[in-house]
């Protein structure tokens, strides 16, 4: 496969050696910088590295409303390793998380710096009443927000016209809320692992019809962590490095009144431009494991179409057949995803990213798919239904 | 190990809490000015780009994708397309509201129904909740209702809502 592999020039082929994850948790107790110093010392033990031995640090989180502290990578930078050092935030709203790993990618892939510490938190307990609030400052000032939105009436907006375009149930959609809660009983770091029913979310309530309590993911607080270095550095540290093989990102127009919404096109754009540099031509047989951006559940399966894994409208029908099940053909957010580990919104990203890690490791532990996994992409969504970031790993 | 809390237990650590009173006044800028003036008048303005043809509205002074100027003022029709359409159970601090709230996405005419990108508002939908929940209006043909003329101020809610055309 890797004959394939288009004409584009690296410096240094990039491998992830290490990873760490904080509880992901409703409200937690420690501060942004002490949930980021947690997952950021873990993931440097689990590569066996000491601070002294990272050159640059990438940091990444969401709006800085939700932990309400303005500069929120220069606020976290001590607890993220950053100090002396070259350090960048980066920030594409909820594609965040699967950004922040791109960036440090391209920090090593460049030959600038040998090893990356890559940093993700979210704090969205601060805000009260509550962190809906803080979305409405998403929306235009001028020719939105003067109509009072929340976040959840977009999402809401475009999983009735995906439904409607390609006459998908709501009870169809259901099933990915059941499988992914499901799939966190075995994540010893989610937030809200469940044994539920398709009837336990229809009839849960109803929030912004068609989306309902047990469609969407929680409210999280929580931090991830990973170490990225080059080529030449990783066979020192390991003997099973997992190599990112493929990135890709884009953002569309906020105009997305404009546009129909019924298929996310600038996933496709980030996924073709990821698979291009993977060497991967039939993503359906090609990718083993994927953890696609689910903080909505009807997401999942949007995000499974751009990412071409699934043809269009065609996803629902594919999770019915068992096809995304942790012992599936392509098993789908194996670790229970948003909806069951939680989203405090970077640090889910990442905390997906560092799931195929994981998996192409073969360390997942209780999560660990049944097939033999070879290549796994990971991908996150944001803004105004506008950003999506995909990163392919191979073993 | 971090150290996950309940909601009462916020009264048992210590807290510092902090209301910010930040008010902004965003101006309206060079195309939404245009815009917001032919709202008052009763009119919903886009802007063209005369290259890839594409009808900005709201409008654009540029074209996103030609990146060049755009070319002219049009006036297009307050009629148009849902496209989506929801009932919001909850406010935006996410109260319970007991009526719900209906919104979504009208493909204004002029347009096809193929386009991938259109003359597009985001506006409140004057139907009933039945229609959304069984996606009917989803399609329908709908029109502006606009407020009574000296009512009008110059901005998005000079349009009440979009309701069906028999």
């Amino acid at each position: 496969m890797s004959g394939m592999k288009p004409n584009i020039y690296f410096n240094k082929r990039v491998a992830v050696v290490g990873a760490g994850l904080t509880l992901f948790r409703r409200r937690i107790w420690e501060t942004p910088q002490e949930m980021s110093w947690e997952a950021a010392r873990k993931a440097l033990d689990e590569a066996g590295l000491e601070l002294k031995d990272i050159d640059c640090v990438v940091i990444g989180s969401a709006p800085d409303a939700f932990d309400g502290i303005h500069m929120k990578g220069e606020y976290l930078s001590h607890g993220a390793g950053g100090i002396r050092k070259m350090v960048s935030r980066v920030f594409v709203g909820g594609a965040t998380g699967v950004m922040t790993p791109i960036a440090g990618w391209y920090h090593v892939a460049s030959g600038l710096c040998s090893k990356v510490l890559v940093v993700a938190e979210e704090k969205m307990s601060p805000g009260r009443p509550h962190p809906q609030a803080v979305f409405k400052y998403i929306w235009d000032p001028i020719t939105e927000k003067p109509l009072n939105p929340n976040l959840i009436w977009i999402f809401a907006m475009e999983m009735h016209r995906y439904m409607k375009a390609y006459n998908i149930k709501k009870e169809d959609i259901a099933l990915v809320s059941v499988k992914n809660k499901n799939n966190a009983i075995d994540n010893p770091y989610a937030q809200i692992p469940a044994k539920i029913t398709v009837e336990d979310v229809l009839k849960s309530e109803v929030l912004v019809w068609p989306v309902q309590l047990l469609d969407i993911s929680p409210v999280s607080d929580g931090a991830a962590a990973m170490v990225l270095v080059g080529e030449d550095q990783a066979r020192q540290l390991t003997d099973t490095p997992v190599w990112i093989e493929g990135v890709g990102w884009t953002l569309d127009s906020t105009g997305w009144p404009g546009r129909d919404l019924a298929y996310p096109r600038y996933l496709e754009h980030a996924a073709r431009m990821a698979y291009k540099m993977a060497g991967i031509e039939r993503p359906y047989k090609e990718i083993d494991v994927v953890e696609p951006y689910d903080p909505f559940d009807y997401k999942e399966l949007h995000h499974l179409e751009g990412l071409m894994i699934a043809k269009r409208g065609e996803a629902p029908k594919l999770l019915k057949e068992g096809v995304f099940d942790r012992n599936g053909d392509i098993p789908s957010s194996p670790s229970g995803g948003l909806l069951g580990v939680g989203n405090p919104i970077a640090a889910a990203g990442l905390m997906k990213t560092i799931s195929i890690y994981w998996q192409l490791k073969g360390t997942a532990g209780k999560m660990q798919v049944k097939k033999p996994v070879h290549t796994g992409v990971a991908q996150a969504w944001g803004d105004l239904m506008q950003a999506s970031t995909v990163i392919v790993m191979r073993n | 190990m971090v150290t996950g809390l309940k909601d009462e237990d916020l009264k048992k650590v210590y807290t510092v809490t902090y209301k910010p009173n930040a008010k902004y006044g965003y101006s309206a800028g060079q195309a939404y000015s245009v815009f917001l003036q032919g709202l008052k008048d009763g009119k919903i303005l886009g802007r063209r780009c005369n290259k890839c043809g594409r009808v900005y509205v709201p409008p654009r002074m540029y074209c996103e994708y030609c990146f060049r100027p755009t070319d002219e003022w049009i006036e297009v029709k307050d009629e148009g397309i849902v496209m989506t359409a929801v009932a919001s159970f909850i406010s935006w601090t996410r109260e319970r509201l007991e009526t719900p709230e209906i919104v979504g996405v009208i493909r204004l005419y002029p347009s096809r129904d193929n386009d991938f990108v259109y003359p597009g508002l985001f506006h409140r939908i004057c139907t009933t909740y039945e229609k959304v929940k069984d996606m009917s209006i989803i399609g329908k043909k709908v029109k502006a209702v606009w407020k009574p003329k000296e009512q009008r101020v110059g901005s998005i809610n000079d349009i009440e809502c979009f309701k069906e055309v028999e």
